[in-house]
């Protein structure tokens, strides 16, 4: 068997049935295996390699698969670069198949060579250069065991089209042969009890989940933990899709952006447990006086996180959903109304909230998507404004649900990644949400939802700016808004219309609701161009490296 | 945290398996995560197929165990640990190429005999002279010399072990 057929054999063992993929010189043979022998695998060929790259990773984060991508070599392998970067930030599994020239080549600086896995080492959990046909299926093999366990990310396997072509028995091994690498399955028992113990003292504990209960799939665990302990609970942008009970345990996200109450309870809580939590600069603000009152337990898989930008009173490391689980299993006494009531009231003096007079506000389209949206629908969203605000008013109750560039806060995320969780998800509703610039970052995209017939609901938030960018001039450069002005937009219903995709111009709140409604009824894919306040800014703020009660609430 | 961080060299032993591009790993890590690298050797082990890298470090304590951790996610990493300063052993070996001025042969040959160093090769116009110990050794001989009587200077880098358990 060539290795080509190697490669796609080795796909179909790995389960894989949708492949992202653009083909190219060096990855003609694969693509001419896939012709012959592809029966089983779906391809879904962008109109640019980031627009696919992205769309993997939409896939991999809504159905919880990892997302395979397929490119050839030099500007096709480039092309993914800032794909795989946003994956490798946010922890999503990915499996990005490079061609590579033939080894004889390799460093003559060849036509499309790129060094790949030197450009994208620092990008990746793990990246290989195939150089012999006798490691291929194993390489392969590795790429994906190592993506998807542990902590998952983005792997690079590159493969020299000499390589492609050689012949070699195919036999696929059950054993990755990665004696050195060995994730944890489970807590520490002993760290289990110490848990508790802090817990039955802690008055006022507060639990902060991350990205982490989303990749661990440990929601339905967690909702169990909180309803059981009745311990409220803060996210992180990358921790929504919790969904107790009692909703006053809820406190929405946390964080530069996040609610008055949620940074308010991570203030003042005397027992903090992080789960799948990372610590950004966007969360934590000022690190010195980060819950500066609480004792601080941190949960997660990769032990590297445990102390890297907070010191930590507690390490648990393990994933999430068996930590929770061990954590359900135990007795935890303890009654916290106290607290819950002081963060109730909090609430009710401090409650998300926007100025609701005058033109279209964003908000109030996020808080009508939200209300008339079904609650499995998955939502994508771009990077700036329009991603803070679905963080704030777009309630999500189901793991994965919220699809968001965390980590690198790559503009030209949105719609790709919306197409990824179509793609996997066809019954279900994909809702995107964009501002006017980052949409623009990978609008030929709208091409591969026409190809495939794909029902993607879009919201493109047109204030005429770089919103978030000008949002920083008002505040921090006296109004100097160089750069951000985007009154040059292109007609967005006649793009559209070029696409074949049914698009309506929404300027008015008075009309906001029945077109909502339209949208989310509409049985094909539709775009609103929905033109907004353009001088909306998301509050509250806390401005970088700030403590998380210095907030901004008015400009 | 974060007040009255002392900052000092700390040496990482890692262990590797020996597959290509994995010394570039290592090191391209370690700067990627903010943190300099002083001095690096590389050596095989008793074992055929690893490499022994020696890694001298600026940093605090816990951003050295941070190092330790994030150079574990590295695939062909097989074990990282420290050398104390407590139990530390270690050795650099350097060779210096030293141009001679007349008349002062014998009284240099003195000083090589002083620090238990060697004549490895010796010409008209100076010697090439090997020394070994700890870098501190290494560094106080040079400092006997005048600039311009250095000729060349190439040192290994540091290799060290921690002492057998005395207790
Ligand atoms: C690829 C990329 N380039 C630049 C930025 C910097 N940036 C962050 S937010 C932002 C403005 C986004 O504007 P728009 O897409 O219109 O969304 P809005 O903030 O108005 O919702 C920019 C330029 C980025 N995050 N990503």
């Amino acid at each position: 068997m060539n290795g080509a057929r190697i490669v796609i054999e080795s796909l179909k063992k790995e389960g894989v049935d949708t492949l992202f993929c653009y083909t190219g010189g060096a990855v003609i043979s694969i693509f001419d295996e896939l012709h012959k022998h592809g029966e089983g695998l779906r391809l879904i060929q962008p109109r640019h390699e980031q627009g696919g790259t992205h769309a993997a990773d939409g896939y991999a984060r809504s159905t919880g698969k990892t997302g395979v991508v397929l490119v050839t070599s030099g500007p096709g392998a480039t092309n993914t670069i800032t794909g795989i970067a946003t994956a490798y930030m946010d922890s999503i599994p990915l499996v990005v198949i490079t061609g590579q020239v033939s080894t004889d080549k390799i460093g003559t600086d060849a036509f499309q060579e790129a060094d790949v896995t030197g450009i994208t080492l620092p990008i990746t959990k793990a990246n290989f250069l195939v150089k012999d046909i006798k490691d291929l299926a194993l390489t392969i093999k590795r790429a994906f065991y190592l993506a998807g366990t542990g902590r998952p990310g983005p792997v690079v396997v590159d493969i020299p089209g000499n390589v492609q072509r050689q012949d070699y028995p195919f036999r696929y091994p059950d054993d990755p042969q990665l004696p050195n690498y060995r994730p944890k399955t489970t807590g520490h028992p002993k760290q289990i009890r110490t848990t508790v113990k802090m817990l039955e003292k802690a008055k006022k504990p507060l639990i902060l989940a991350g990205g982490g209960i989303n990749l661990s799939e440990a929601n339905d665990e967690l909702n169990k933990f909180l309803n059981k302990s009745g311990i409220p609970v803060a996210t992180t942008l990358m921790g929504h899709g919790i969904n107790p009970e009692d909703e006053r345990l809820y406190c929405g996200f946390m964080g530069m952006h996040g609610t008055l109450y949620a940074n308010y309870a991570i203030q003042n809580a005397d027992l903090i447990i992080a789960i799948g939590v990372r610590f950004s600069d966007r969360i934590t603000g000022d690190t010195s006086v980060f819950a500066k009152n609480a004792k601080l337990i941190h949960v997660d898989i990769d032990p590297a996180e445990i102390g890297k930008n907070i010191p930590v009173d507690l390490p648990i490391v393990g994933p999430a959903t068996s930590v929770l689980k061990e954590l359900n299993a135990s007795d935890i006494h303890g009654n916290y109304s106290h607290w819950v009531d002081e963060i109730d009231e909090y609430r009710r003096k401090n409650p998300l909230t926007y100025d609701k007079e005058g033109l279209l506000k964003p908000q109030y389209l996020v808080e009508l998507a939200s209300r008339i949206f079904p609650d499995n629908t998955i939502v994508a969203t771009d990077v700036g404004q329009n991603q803070m605000w679905v963080g704030q008013y777009y309630r999500f109750r189901y793991p994965r649900t919220f699809l968001t560039s965390g980590g690198l806060g790559t503009m030209g995320f949105g719609l790709p990644a919306a197409i990824g969780a179509a793609v996997g998800n066809p019954d279900r509703e994909v809702l995107m949400f964009s501002g006017d610039g980052g949409f623009q970052m990978n609008m030929q995209e709208l091409n591969t939802i026409r190809k495939y017939k794909l029902k993607v609901k879009m919201i493109i938030m047109d204030n005429s700016y770089l919103g978030m960018v000008r949002q920083w001039q008002e505040l921090l450069f006296d109004k100097r808004y160089s750069g951000t002005d985007m009154n040059d937009n292109p007609d967005f219903l006649k793009l559209a219309e070029v696409f074949g995709i049914k698009a309506v111009r929404l300027e008015d709140a008075a009309h906001a609701e029945e077109i909502i409604r339209e949208l989310a009824e509409c049985q094909t894919s539709m775009l609103v161009h929905a033109v907004v306040d353009p001088k909306q800014n998301v509050l509250p703020m806390v401005p970088a490296g700030k403590p998380l009660d210095k907030v901004i609430t008015k400009f | 945290m974060g007040e009255n961080q002392q900052l000092s060299d700390h040496i990482v032993s890692v262990l590797v398996n020996n597959h290509p591009g994995v010394l570039s790993k290592v090191t391209s890590l370690i700067t990627r995560r903010g943190f300099n690298i002083d001095g690096i050797s590389a050596g095989n082990t008793k074992q055929s197929d690893m490499f022994r890298l020696t890694i001298v470090v600026k940093g605090d304590d816990r951003s050295i165990e941070q190092i330790q951790k994030q150079l574990y996610k590295i695939i062909d990493v097989v074990k990282v640990w420290t050398i104390t300063n407590e139990s530390k052993l270690d050795r650099e070996i350097g060779l210096i190429k030293i141009r001679i001025p007349h008349g002062q042969r014998n009284e240099i040959l003195q000083m090589i005999n002083v620090f238990k160093a060697s004549v490895l090769d010796a010409g008209p116009e100076g010697f090439i002279v090997e020394i070994t110990g700890t870098t501190e050794k290494i560094d106080s001989f040079l400092s006997l010399f005048e600039h311009h009587q250095i000729v060349e200077v190439a040192r290994s880098g540091i290799v060290a072990m921690n002492r057998w358990d005395k207790k």
